[in-house]
């Protein structure tokens, strides 16, 4: 087996694997902003630094071969003062204005406030608590206030209904775009825009899955239904999608007793993280005023309310007369396909063991 | 023949197929997310072979897209085999050691030969020719199939052909093989599997099995279980008018839009003398009801549902339902109780762990418990199984219903028949329907969730620009569509998707409904009818 060494440590390296992976491998973690096992445009974020400890030069991991004995640094103060640097450069070239969203008029940079007045920036940051950008800061201690903001981007996409593109805050990571090849829509590519570039969506390939605003590291994308409800108090619940066979798992994220957003785990089946505009995007119907809310008796053609125990003791008294006067096979029940299992089979249940009929069918639309 | 409704092999098999077969399936609308997983094993080099009349978004992606006439699968899928068997391409291995039937199969496939089918089916008989040895060489094949297939006057027999055709190649019990419905609705798994079918208990146990009987009165404590099928939908409707039927109950369908022929389906409505419904939304089905019991929805009460891969997963409550709205499995329970049963179970946990599981031999392994950690799927015979990806692996422990009959297949040699309706000088289009991306069937669903309409708000309908052309209309139009049933004026979009001599549309808006025009002949067997072809004419100006 062949090693390099990581930070004084012996690790195993493969065949043609990049030292970002050795290291991912064997557990150290090197931030990045791009990578991913389907990394579109590799090295764009500048982040995979490391050191040769052997030549004290500054070395992409993302991009270089392990070689037998390399002696790397991912935590020297040269690659911690690169890595600062590289992430003061991403924050002045857009409307990375988390940190000063509320601070007074004269305590931050220019081009903080100018952010504010940006669409879709009148609330905080949607990303806020889980951007990768703002946690690396915290980390490399970048001075966000002081650092003059170039809103290189000032375009947002706003033509899906349920996700906003605000390419103010893309940091160009190509993330959107390789996970929307991953899944084989190949419906973002690059755009370019006086002279630096940004995905664009060709909006007619695109089925408004969402799986790109899941891969956004920062607040660029996201989800518009969600957009402005605090993150706190939030609680994730795992279930079924209620619309096509498929069964995909949902993470609901839940506030108040309300579904606020809807993701899915990578390491789930069926859907590995896979889902579709309806499960995704979908959730809000049981919220609709629409809904039935009171049982409902028909008199003189005109529906009235009823309590539960007038109009079930109307529909068992009337079931109870039909069969005495026709027989239980007079009486025929329909189930539903898509609501939960145990209704049907309390449905089956009261149609043969108390009705006495085996009229019973669902949906035949299979 | 193999005799469950379910796939036969799991999602995680499509990556393990040499080729994919996907047979009147429009899955990148109907279930997108296993699209993507067709498309990331075509990327890794898998074959994709689609059989469409239209040029679906997936075939783009296909080495092979067989457009055959609406309702031609029977003979399409006839000349393959008789192309496997005269070139001596099948698996004859496993046909001796697995099936029976082969003689009857091969004296009917071989009145097929492709040069003569394809004025049935309008394929290339050298496509059929190089299908058949794509197939023969790129072995596990995994044939999955949606509505296309089942949705005929002959859809039990398209099923059948398409189990014929995985026998002949070996491609059954294997994994990235196999013979996989695409099931439509989230939960008509497990609506099937807790008996919601008139001539089987939960566990697919039939009535007219004493036994079975006999095991669900000492269940049920009641001693009157009739041993004969009931009706089917179809039946329940007609009865409504002949007075066959008095009472009708309708749980969470809107068979007012999603069913055929919808003038016939209202005049059978409107005769019933009392019918009652649960839902969650108003729906044009409530409309005809005497008594209407608002329903807890999705997420407003703890359950399961059972995807198309026999996959048991737990649905969760997070939000209380509206008003004084109700679980359904309650509301049953409470009817119950007023005709003299009092139930035990009070939560759907308990009526799966106290009642279905134990009661099902393809589900007495499965807990809620056990649900709490991990989805299973059936048949999970024991606490300890660890359920089953693949069905027909070994026949020694096939499961009881879906089980080769006596250890072995058997071959079911079909003929072709056309569709009930086919076009004629009066009605000279095929008429054909499915679903969109953006809408759920009736969209009580959709329509009420904030931006999908955004995307889609009315019915349209797709025709070829060749005929759109011929007529004078373009994309926008308003066109008249006449069957002998109804008419409607709906906006026309004009696509290369359909062929010239079709029409295409979806079911998700009551007005401009397709259902106003399809056709509710069915299959003999299953009863499903034949949404997918009907004869209809097109005006244009309307008239
Ligand atoms: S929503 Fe889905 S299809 Fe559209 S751009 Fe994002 S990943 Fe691609
Ligand atoms: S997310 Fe989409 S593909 Fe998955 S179950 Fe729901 S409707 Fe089907």
């Amino acid at each position: 087996m062949r090693h390099v060494i990581f930070n004084n440590k012996k690790v195993e390296f493969t065949e043609n694997q990049t030292l970002l992976d050795t290291a991912s491998v064997a557990g150290i973690n090197i931030p990045t902003l791009c990578q991913g096992d389907t990394c579109y445009c590799s090295s764009s974020c500048g982040l995979g630094i490391a050191e040769n400890v052997d030549t004290g030069e500054l070395i992409s991991t993302c991009t270089t071969l392990a070689t037998e004995g390399m002696n790397i640094s991912t935590e020297s103060t040269k690659v911690f003062e690169a890595r600062r640097e590289k992430l003061i450069s991403i924050f002045s070239k857009g409307a990375h204005n988390c940190f000063t969203a509320r601070l007074p008029e004269g305590k931050c940079a220019p081009g903080h406030l100018e952010a504010r007045e940006l669409e879709w920036h009148e609330q905080e940051c949607p990303a806020k608590g889980t951007c990768t950008l703002q946690k690396l800061a915290g980390k490399h201690k970048v001075p966000v206030m002081d650092i003059p903001l170039k809103i290189e981007t000032p375009v947002v996409d706003n033509r899906s209904p349920f996700i906003a593109r605000d390419y103010s805050r893309c940091i160009k990571c190509g993330q959107c775009i390789s996970v929307c090849q991953d899944i084989g829509q190949n419906a973002i590519s690059r755009c370019s825009y006086n002279g630096t570039w940004h995905p664009t969506v060709d909006i007619e390939k695109c089925t408004h899955c969402g799986q790109c605003l899941e891969a956004c590291p920062v607040g660029a994308l996201f989800d518009k239904k969600a957009f402005g409800i605090a993150k706190k108090k939030v609680t994730k619940v795992q279930t079924t999608c209620p619309y096509c066979g498929t069964g995909c798992q949902l993470q609901l994220h839940v506030k108040d007793e309300k579904i606020i957003k809807v993701t899915a785990d990578e390491d789930v089946a069926p859907n590995m993280g896979r889902l579709c505009v309806k499960g995704r995007f979908g959730y809000d119907f049981i919220y609709s005023e629409n809904r039935l809310k009171t049982p409902l008796i028909k008199e003189d053609g005109k529906f009235r309310e009823a309590s539960w125990d007038e109009a079930l003791d109307l529909v068992a008294s009337k079931f109870i007369e039909v069969r005495e006067e026709y027989g239980p096979d007079a009486i025929a029940g329909l189930s539903c396909a898509r609501s939960i299992t145990e209704d049907s089979y309390n449905m089956q249940k009261l149609f043969r063991a108390t009705i006495g009929t085996n009229n019973i069918d669902h949906c035949a639309r299979t | 023949m193999l005799g469950s409704g379910a796939m036969s092999n799991s999602f995680e098999d499509i990556e393990k197929a040499k080729t994919i077969l996907v047979i009147g399936s429009n899955m990148t609308v109907a279930h997108p997310v296993v699209a993507t997983f067709v498309h990331n094993a075509v990327q890794n080099g898998s074959k994709l072979v689609v059989i469409d009349p239209r040029a679906t978004k997936l075939t783009e992606w296909a080495d092979m897209h067989l457009r055959l006439k609406v309702g031609s699968d029977v003979a399409l899928i006839n000349s393959i085999m008789n192309v496997l068997i005269a070139e001596g391409l099948y698996d004859k291995q496993y046909v001796e050691q697995w099936a029976d039937g082969f003689a009857e199969l091969k004296e009917t496939v071989l009145r097929y030969p492709p040069e003569d089918t394809e004025k049935i089916t309008g394929v290339p008989a050298e496509q059929v020719v190089s299908l058949a040895r794509l197939l023969a060489q790129s072995k596990p094949a995994m044939l999955m199939y949606t509505l296309g297939i089942t949705e005929h006057t002959s859809g039990v027999h398209n099923v059948f052909s398409c189990a014929n055709l995985q026998l002949l190649l070996g491609n059954i019990g294997v994994p990235g093989g196999g013979v996989n419905p695409l099931r439509g609705q989230n939960n008509v798994q497990g609506a099937c599997d807790a008996g919601a079918l008139p001539d089987s208990f939960p566990g697919y146990e039939k009535v007219d099995d004493p036994v079975a009987r006999r095991k669900f009165q000492k269940a049920w404590n009641v001693s009157n279980l009739l041993g004969y099928e009931g009706l089917r939908l179809p039946a329940m409707l007609e009865g409504l008018k002949t007075k066959k039927v008095r009472a009708f109950y309708v749980f969470g369908e809107d068979p007012a839009t999603t069913e055929p022929d919808m003038h016939h389906v209202h005049d059978c409505l409107s005769s019933a003398e009392f019918m009652v419904c649960n839902d969650i939304f108003p729906t044009k089905t409530t409309e005809f009801a005497d008594v209407v019991f608002p329903s807890a929805a999705w997420s407003e009460d703890d359950g399961t549902f059972t995807n198309t891969e026999r996959r048991v997963n737990r649905v969760r409550k997070v939000s209380p339902p509206p008003g004084v709205a109700r679980p359904n499995w309650w509301i049953f329970r409470e009817l119950a109780k007023r005709m003299g049963d009092t139930w035990a179970s009070s939560c759907a946990k308990d009526i799966w762990d106290n009642e279905m599981a134990p009661q099902c031999s393809m589900l007495n392994g499965i807990t809620y418990d056990r649900l709490e950690k991990e989805s299973l799927q059936w048949p999970v015979p024991h606490a300890l199984h660890p359920g089953t990806p693949h069905l027909f692996k070994d026949t020694a422990h096939l499961y009881r219903d879906v089980r080769f009959t006596q250890g072995r297949a058997h071959f079911k040699a079909i003929d072709w028949t056309p569709s009930a309706e086919i076009p004629d000088e009066q009605y000279p289009f095929v008429l054909s329907t499915g679903r969109r991306l953006y809408h759920y069937n009736c969209s009580s669903q959709t329509a009420n969730a904030v931006g999908l309409n955004d995307l889609l708000s009315e019915e349209i309908v797709d025709i070829s620009p060749e005929d759109a052309k011929r007529f004078g209309f373009g994309t926008d139009d308003m066109i008249q569509l006449t069957t002998r049933r109804g008419s409607i004026t709906v906006r026309a979009k004009v696509t290369d998707e359909v062929p010239k001599g079709m029409v295409w549309m979806a079911f998700h808006f009551y007005k401009n409904n397709s259902n106003w025009l399809t056709n509710s002949a069915a299959d003999p067997i299953s009863d499903t009818a034949e949404y997918k072809s009907c004869a209809v004419r097109i005006d244009y100006p309307a008239v």
